[in-house]
């Protein structure tokens, strides 16, 4: 009875995906989001830059607050804050890294006081600051679409150019540099795709959460892949599970899509955590 | 036509100390050639600043005073002419790459610069694997093999540019005796082929190979032909 009854709201969920273009859309942007996440979360787990990714996701607040004050459209102002975030910290790890950890937290924090004071003095403060902080896939516009789908194509395409490179940097920066590749470009080109995938994903799940689904479903494939192009595929695809079983469960449930999104991410990594543990000794052993 | 160098690296009056020393240098008042072709040895105690003299002649570390060149060029020039293996296999061991994939990133600065690597880029990986022995190896996770195995999967990328020189730093440090055969037995077969500049404590490995041997610490002193190593106490006086 009780598969009957989940086939039952599959089918529900299904019907309402035909009839409401606002879940169209979720479905859209979850899938361009997890391409995104799959492809660049792969560098930012195996390059070990999550707490930059974090400072550049929540000093982006205060770009959104700032347009939103202005007037413009919040994800514009969120592209162009987290660009200069990108910058400033990619900067400051390149030329005086004893001061990287300082300068993200100032970012973060400086980020995110601006965009709390901005949103508070927009006319008619009729903005959710929580959409912000914890994202609202079912309110993407087709405006939001089409731009999160041109930074998609964007990082897929600069992806695809220097995938080599972004390999040898992030496997060994001092042969990347031996064999005169432009080290410090590369890491500056990576931040910058590390801060639109960050933009797209804010309409997913939100600032608080961005780096729940920029590191888990890449951390959870490095368990499986052999090298970095499986891990890749296999972040995207565990991407989109997680994100379509999210808008899923979240609609049939009415809870909050973001959450349920990391929730059920975080809840994979656990498990594919603990079968590795159990699991790696073996592989070594087979190995020798 | 350029003229012909017959120096494979040459160093003049080179002083480097590292920021933070307290204006100590690590290397002082240094004259080394090494002629194309030879195979040098560096011994010298840790701390003595052999890795910092290979890091100058690569180009990673640039001189306070006196002057590096090699083949006739500044190292920074000259890089595409240089293969170089590093101190130990220190690889972070959960990276998902496999054997080839860090082989053919020996082609970098050879193949074109955007997109992937090329099928000549991928023949010339094949033909160093074979060289120093690893092919069969080449589906694997890099962080699945012994440390000796991963030290001769660096070597082949040092290979894969077909260098003209090649730097050792340790090369038989960690890794076990089958492994230090092996790479023993690819340096006899790559003597005289290219030049070599290899730093080991390994004084046996260096005395079965070495066309000549220099001692650094601080200073750089030849090792007259016959002295010999065994011992490992071998301290030749400043003059």
């Amino acid at each position: 009875m009780k598969i009957i009854g989940k086939v039952h709201h599959m089918q529900e969920f299904f019907v309402a995906l035909t009839s409401y273009s606002f879940l169209q859309h979720a479905l859209v942007a979850g899938i361009l989001a997890s391409v995104a996440a799959g492809l660049v979360g792969t560098f930012v787990v195996v390059k070990r830059i999550s707490l930059i990714s974090g400072g550049i996701a929540h000093s982006i607040l205060g770009g959104m607050g700032i347009a939103y004050y202005l007037g413009f459209s919040p994800t514009k102002g969120a592209v162009v804050s987290a660009l200069v975030a990108a910058m400033i910290i990619g900067l400051v790890s390149l030329r005086a890294r004893q001061h990287e950890d300082t300068v993200i937290g100032a970012l973060w924090a400086v980020g995110m006081a601006l965009g709390v004071l901005f949103i508070s003095r927009t006319p008619g403060y009729n903005v959710d600051l929580m959409t912000f902080l914890f994202g609202n896939i079912l309110l993407v516009s087709t405006e939001e679409l089409i731009l999160i789908g041109v930074l998609d194509g964007t990082i897929v395409l600069i992806m695809a150019l220097f995938y080599k490179q972004f390999l040898a940097v992030s496997f060994d920066e001092q042969h990347a540099r031996l064999r005169g590749m432009p080290v410090e470009f590369l890491y500056l080109l990576l931040l910058i795709l590390i801060a639109l995938t960050i933009v797209i994903l804010i309409k997913i799940v939100g600032l608080i959460l961005v780096i729940a689904l920029l590191t888990l479903p890449p951390a959870i494939a490095n368990h499986h892949a052999s090298n970095l192009i499986h891990m890749m595929l296999l972040a995207v695809g565990l991407s989109l599970i997680f994100n379509a079983a999210g808008l899923v469960v979240s609609y049939q449930l009415d809870l909050p899509t973001g959450a349920t999104i990391v929730l059920i991410a975080g809840a994979f990594y656990l498990l594919s955590l603990v079968s590795h543990r159990f699991d790696g000794p073996t592989r070594l052993r087979q190995s020798k | 036509m350029g003229k012909s160098i017959h120096e494979a690296v040459q160093m003049t009056n080179l002083s480097f100390s590292y920021a933070g020393a307290g204006g100590v240098p690590t290397l002082e008042r240094v004259n080394l050639t090494v002629q194309t072709g030879e195979f040098l040895g560096l011994v010298g105690p840790n701390g003595g600043g052999k890795t910092t003299l290979l890091k100058l002649v690569l180009g990673l570390l640039l001189p306070d005073t006196g002057t590096v060149r090699v083949f006739g060029e500044p190292p920074g020039k000259a890089r595409k002419q240089v293969g170089y293996v590093p101190q130990f296999a220190d690889v972070d061991r959960s990276f998902p790459i496999t054997v080839l994939d860090v082989v053919v990133m020996g082609r970098l600065g050879i193949t074109r610069f955007l997109g992937n690597y090329q099928p000549s880029d991928y023949t010339a990986a094949q033909r160093a694997m074979e060289q120093v022995g690893v092919w069969e190896l080449r589906k694997q996770r890099l962080g699945d093999l012994s440390e000796g195995q991963r030290q001769r999967v660096l070597i082949a990328r040092a290979l894969t540019s077909k260098p003209r020189l090649l730097v050792l730093d340790e090369p038989t440090a960690s890794v076990d005796s089958t492994a230090e055969a092996a790479i023993s037995s690819l340096l006899m077969r790559l003597q005289g082929s290219i030049t070599i500049l290899m730093v080991s404590h390994d004084i046996e490995l260096l005395n079965s190979h070495s066309d000549r041997l220099v001692f650094v610490e601080r200073h750089v002193l030849p090792i007259p032909k016959g002295q010999m190593l065994f011992t490992g106490r071998f301290r030749p006086r400043e003059k």
